[in-house]
């Protein structure tokens, strides 16, 4: 007898204008002591699958088929008071965000006692027994005083950890993981992975884990299903998928992952998931306006040469000096980008890295240190109006696909406002053209411009982004984590995009990101960044090859490896 | 040819008003729909009253003495001439009503424009800006915001009339009461645009706007102003019904417009003298549609921030 099975789950939610399926004839079953990844990516229906398990389906949300049985008894019929009885007891969860899953009001060893409490009725000595044990079973060191303390006390990683224990505390039979990675640091994520993956198997106990993240899939499962638009497209073993994948969308999914192992010249093969309207044609820079108006005098050395930059911001401020409290968010850097290449800063949040890149394009003026573009010392101009030329030369693409554009305006005059700030058309015919222009090349209709952004997926949101900013024929380009807040086929998408203009135009690019295999796959040149301070510079495949900082090498241990993807078919970088 | 024509665009925006949750919301909440029909009644016989109404109650050649307290037409000694009867000076109160709300609306609505305007400059300014400037002009919202608005007003007015000499005031009453209600309400607008601007000021969409160079002021007008406006036009119906019952209020007090020019307060005062003695048609009525005007007009704001705010549906 298998220990979960799903049979034909379908879930409606119905809206006013129509039904969406967000789950569609779905079926699947765990075994004790096996843990079933669902892959899927966002609006894919996999959160809904585990909600629908525990019968916590978000209202309008309703099972319009199919059964679930639990230990061979039907459980999706069940009243209310007896799901809430299998809640907890039955089945435990362990959701994305461990700040809020814990109450900040009680002591962990409330909230366990209560739990155990409530399920195995084993009175408070020994219940108290009991969570003890469970903090130290989930790794948590000195169980006995930690036990007595507050949420806040604990760091995301510890809190996560105390999440699991109490998903634990009724020995439940099988266990829900909701993204139980995704608000972690990589470094805890790993930690946390392993504590799951080895708890399960200790006690037996089968467990799902939902993610969009293939890295933990490979990482903790046995088996795997892929979700695509509410349908189970394909389910087997986790090498076997990952490896050989059968379904074309399994294949595009896995393709688009940024690998960790080679640099390869471009994604393959990742057509398969976002419509894109118009195929965009080759252009002839000579002619094309995008090509026009290049009359920079190009640079002697290095495009943007940054001299000893140092920011500071105030984090506490008082009137007298000595009483504010300040914090270093960039340390001396220095570095050089030259014409033509693709720059990367990677490293955690708070390295600095974002501060940077908006001190280069004039956002923050730095306390100390000059940015040089092209030979002029931009920190030493004040006038706007002398900056205006080389804010034309300078543009920047955002992380937030959802915040960087304006609602209220309509794409059209999105993308305008930089050619006429920077009068670069001469009638509103022309500008409209231009417009069209740029909004097909990025891989958008003509149509979009008469749209809201709201109208738009995030990763056509993010195309938008790249025309506005190509608006003003740019020669340097920042990217702020272009991708992090996209589906990994999108990404792929967009760094295509990214890397096809990039060789069209000949745009030199500062490329940020935490992500190192999408560090790997863009840049020629990285610079590895902590706290402020930028501890190695290399070549990208040297870098990655032979790390030399210490903190280099520990970022690249914790890379999720992916092993057994194949390397079939895929035509490698050149400088490999 | 340009991609997109004026045409285009109406019709585009017609199809996204008519697909949009505001007017299903609006559509489907009955209550809604007849506040919107009384407003939009209000409005229109107010704005053509001297079409529409069946007297002129201020043209002393029409008045006859003999046609004064005269009960509603549907009672034994009522006269069809005068729907909801006469006052003591032979005037119909129908049309002292429909000139009257003219007053009352009229300032209403030009006091909410002005706090509007005083509130939502001085809120984007304040979040934009912020520092010192920030402080500076909350903290003085803060003080204001101790004083009840009635009393502002009281305030103001009373400093009106014994700087102005009287034939003076008489005339600029009006606006002095205007100036009163407006300068009473701006803190609500300005405390929810400052939010506001301080929550559009870090989306990157402004920093974008700061990468292409635009200047700051453009970026505050062009860019900022128009997100904060939704939360804006919920405060402004609001505030609309509030300032006709303040202005009510202070008519009815004897400090608001002067008699000449009564407003729907000013009928009410008058006509409370009377309601003793038996002439009640003369405050009931002015009092039954200055209930209507601000319910309705209430009801319409309710529904207005519900449907803009979707975590309260």
């Amino acid at each position: 007898m298998k220990l979960l099975e799903i049979k034909n789950l379908e879930i409606q939610f119905p809206s006013r204008k129509s039904t969406l399926t967000a789950v569609n004839n779905v079926s699947l079953s765990v075994d004790r002591g096996d843990i079933l990844g669902i892959v899927g990516e966002s609006g894919a229906g996999k959160s809904t699958v585990g909600n629908a398990l525990i019968g916590l389906l978000e209202p309008p949300g309703i099972m319009t088929n199919g059964e679930i049985y639990l230990e061979g008894q039907r459980i999706n019929d069940l009243p209310e008071s007896d799901k809430q009885k299998i809640r907890g007891k039955k089945i435990g969860m362990i959701f994305q965000d461990p700040l809020t899953s814990l109450n900040p009001l009680q002591t962990i060893e409330t909230q366990l006692v209560e739990t155990i409490d409530l399920h195995l009725q084993l009175g408070e000595e020994k219940a108290k027994q009991r969570a003890m044990e469970l903090l130290g079973q989930v790794g948590i060191p000195d169980p006995e005083i930690r036990v007595k303390q507050y949420p806040h006390q604990f760091s995301g990683g510890m809190r996560q950890r105390v999440v699991v224990a109490l998903a634990l505390c009724a020995e439940p039979t099988l266990i829900i993981a909701d993204e139980p990675t995704t608000a972690l640091d990589v470094s805890i994520q790993a930690q946390i992975l392993d504590l799951m993956r080895v708890l399960c198997k200790q006690k037996n106990v089968g467990m799902i884990i939902i993610t969009h993240d293939m890295g933990v899939i490979a990482d903790i499962t046995d088996r795997v299903a892929v979700m695509y638009h509410g349908n189970l497209v394909e389910h087997g073993h986790t090498s076997k998928i990952l490896g050989d994948p059968d379904h074309p969308y399994t294949q595009s999914l896995i393709s688009a992952v940024p690998r960790p192992d080679v640099k390869l010249v471009r994604f393959p093969q990742v057509t398969y998931i976002e419509d894109i309207e118009t195929k965009k044609e080759d252009i002839d820079i000579s002619r094309h306006w995008l090509g026009q108006g290049k009359n920079f005098k190009s640079a002697d050395g290095p495009l943007i040469k940054l001299n000893n930059i140092t920011m500071r911001f105030t984090t506490k401020p008082a009137i007298l000096k000595k009483n504010r409290i300040y914090l270093d968010a960039v340390k001396n850097v220095s570095l050089d980008i030259k014409e033509g290449e693709v720059f990367g800063l990677v490293g955690e949040s708070g390295s600095g890295k974002s501060t940077l890149a908006r001190i280069i394009c004039g956002l923050y003026s730095p306390i100390l240190g000059e940015v040089i573009f092209s030979g002029t010392n931009l920190t030493a101009l004040k006038r706007q109006e002398e900056l205006d030329p080389f804010r034309r030369q300078m543009q920047m693409i955002f992380q937030d696909p959802f915040s960087s554009l304006n609602p209220r305006m309509r794409v059209h005059d999105i993308v305008a406002e930089p050619i006429w700030f920077h009068k670069l058309a001469s009638s509103k015919l022309e500008a409209s053209d231009i417009i069209i222009d740029l909004l097909e090349h990025v891989g958008l209709g003509s149509q979009a411009a008469t749209k809201y952004p709201h109208e738009f997926s995030g990763g056509q949101r993010q195309r938008i982004s790249i025309a506005r900013a190509l608006a003003t024929r740019p020669r340097f380009l920042i990217c702020d984590e272009p991708t992090s807040a996209l589906d990994v086929s999108i990404q792929a998408q967009i760094l295509n995009l990214l890397k096809d203009l990039q060789a069209e135009l000949g745009l030199t690019i500062l490329f940020i990101s935490h992500d190192l295999p999408v560090i790997r796959q863009m840049c020629d040149r990285v610079g590895v960044m902590k706290d402020g301070e930028l501890c190695e510079l290399n070549e990208t495949e040297l870098l990655f090859g032979d790390p030399q900082h210490n903190y280099t090498k520990h970022l690249l241990d914790l890379m999720p490896r992916l092993d057994g993807l194949s390397l079939e078919g895929l035509e490698l970088s050149s400088n490999n | 040819m340009s991609i997109i024509s004026k045409t285009q665009i109406l019709k585009a925006n017609y199809q996204r008003f008519t697909d949009s949750d505001i007017w299903y919301s609006f559509k489907k909440s009955p209550v809604t729909v007849v506040s919107a029909i009384v407003t939009f009644l209000f409005f229109f016989v107010t704005i053509f009253a001297p079409f529409i109404a069946p007297h002129d109650p201020f043209d002393l050649a029409s008045i006859d003495l003999m046609d004064a307290s005269l009960p509603p037409a549907w009672f034994f000694d009522g006269e069809t001439r005068f729907l909801l009867g006469t006052d003591d000076q032979g005037r119909d109160i129908l049309s002292t009503i429909i000139y009257g709300s003219r007053i009352s609306l009229f300032v209403g609505f030009v006091s909410v424009i002005f706090s509007l305007i005083l509130g939502v400059g001085l809120g984007l300014i304040s979040g934009y800006v912020g520092g010192r400037l920030d402080a500076f002009i909350m903290r003085v919202a803060d003080v204001q915001l101790s004083f009840p608005a009635i009393l502002i007003a009281l305030l103001i007015d009373g400093l009106a009339r014994s700087l102005l000499p009287r034939e003076l005031h008489d005339e600029v009453a009006l606006y002095v009461l205007v100036f009163a209600i407006g300068i009473s309400g701006w803190v609500q607008y300005a405390r929810t645009v400052r939010g506001q601007t301080l929550v559009e000021k870090g989306k990157e969409y402004v920093q974008a706007a700061r990468v292409i160079g635009i200047r700051q002021w453009t970026i505050l007008l062009r860019h900022i102003l128009p997100n904060v406006t939704g939360p804006v036009l919920v405060i402004a119906t609001i505030h609309l019904a509030i300032a006709i019952i303040t202005e009510a209020t202070l008519s009815f007090l004897g400090v608001g417009v002067p008699p000449t020019t009564p407003s729907l307060g000013t009928l009410i005062r008058v006509g409370n003298d009377f309601l003793f003695s038996g002439e009640w048609w003369i405050t009931i009525f002015p009092g039954i549609a200055l209930v209507l005007l601000v319910l309705a007009v209430n009801l319409l704001g309710d529904w207005l921030r519900d449907a803009l705010n979707p975590k309260l549906r």
